[in-house]
């Protein structure tokens, strides 16, 4: 199974600021292995970011996307001590949920 | 012709295909010094540029990642003797690892010798895991398909250490005796190039094509050395150690490379690190 995600979480000024490490190879599918062969695509497709169950971002990524991403991105109206969930769902059907309370 | 300028023509000519240390480049940029001052302000541009994306990452680096799988690692029963490292002595008591790593290298009474973070955490994955010391020298360093389990213990025990001053101590005798056999190697001229530690890294303002070389015999920028490592190196997006790093200076230099966890790399992290004392250390971090 995948590794966790690092999700930090911080509530300023009406806003929250939400900074998420993925731990994920993202194999682009355009690489050698040292014997010359096409190493598969692996990549994150679609990541989607909820506040108390309404979604507050959610992407398309694909194959451009670096190794071990990160994602920052502010939403309004989020409070201190609610959670936010962060989920990613990669090119092989693979997918990982990871929640973090705001601070 | 001397020896010393046939040698001089050979790194000249190498120039363009292999990592040349500035000793050489300096002496052929020194016929056009409008070139140098040209390549030297793009160099501080793309240094400044790095810099500034370092920043941007410090407080998300994927080090942050590997930090937690070595934090599971660390606390899981693992080996032949199906033991936790959580009995594992980093020189402050067992279990204890807050501010172990900035204190390391040291002497430990039970092993009779100085060691390096690294090398003391392979003692105890051998001594309380029944690991073999063989095996885990078999590949130590990080590769697209692995990240060694020493590589990953150091990154969680480094990361105990964030924002503390470095102290490496100096009152066993044998701490001070390897600090001088440190300093011994890192002087050591040797090898098909004739190099030493301090060919590159004994006078400031050295370079390696964009990569700035720290001076490691001056106070003030010997915490280069331990600032940064272990590393998430976003060139394959591999996490290293200074094990990794120390024999990789070893093969630039074209010298036989060094064993894993071995007294000689203790030898060189003592006398740099203990240069280094009294800095503060950030943690593992990001490397181009």
């Amino acid at each position: 199974m995948a590794d966790p995600m690092r999700i930090r979480a911080v509530a300023r000024d009406g806003a929250v600021n939400v900074k998420v490490l993925v731990a994920h190879e993202m194999e682009t599918g355009q690489r050698k292995d040292a014997s010359g062969k096409l190493v598969p695509p692996h990549f994150i497709s679609n990541v989607r970011a909820t506040y108390q169950g309404k979604v507050v971002l959610s992407a398309q990524w694909g194959p451009a996307v670096a190794k071990n991403p990160f994602l920052e991105f502010t939403f309004k109206g989020g409070r201190k001590g609610d959670k936010i969930v962060v989920t990613w769902e990669d090119s092989k059907g693979e997918s990982r949920t990871d929640e973090s309370t705001i601070n | 012709m001397n020896r010393r300028s046939i040698k001089l023509k050979v790194v000249v000519a190498l120039a363009g295909l292999a990592v040349v240390c500035a000793a050489h480049a300096q002496k052929k940029e020194a016929a056009a010094p409008s070139k140098k001052a040209a390549a030297s302000a793009t160099r501080d541009a793309v240094t400044t540029e790095f810099e500034k994306f370092r920043e941007l990452m410090e407080d998300a680096s994927p080090a942050e990642l590997f930090e937690a799988r070595g934090e599971a690692l660390w606390k899981a029963k693992r080996g032949p003797k199906n033991a936790s490292l959580e009995q594992c002595d980093l020189g402050l008591g067992p279990g204890v690892l807050k501010g172990a790593y900035v204190q390391m290298p040291r002497y430990f009474a039970d092993a009779d010798r100085v060691m390096d973070a690294e090398r003391r955490i392979v003692h105890c994955m051998v001594t309380l895991q029944g690991f073999k010391a063989e095996d885990l020298a078999k590949q130590p360093f990080s590769s697209e398909s692995r990240t060694p389990d020493p590589v990953l213990l150091v990154t969680y025990v480094a990361g105990q250490s964030r924002g503390m001053k470095i102290a490496i101590p100096q009152k066993h005798a044998k701490e001070r005796e390897i600090f001088g056999i440190g300093r011994e190697i890192y002087n050591f001229r040797a090898g098909p190039w004739d190099f030493s530690c301090a060919s590159c890294h004994g006078e400031d303002g050295k370079r390696i094509r964009t990569q700035e070389l720290p001076n490691f015999t001056s106070k003030e920028q010997a915490i280069r050395a331990f600032q940064g490592w272990p590393g998430y190196r976003m060139t394959g997006g591999l996490m290293h150690t200074l094990q990794w790093r120390l024999n990789d200076c070893f093969r630039q230099q074209r010298f036989p490379e060094p064993g894993y966890v071995s007294e000689t790399l203790t030898a060189l992290l003592t006398y740099v690190g203990a240069n280094a004392n009294g800095h503060v250390y950030k943690g593992p971090g990001i490397k181009r």
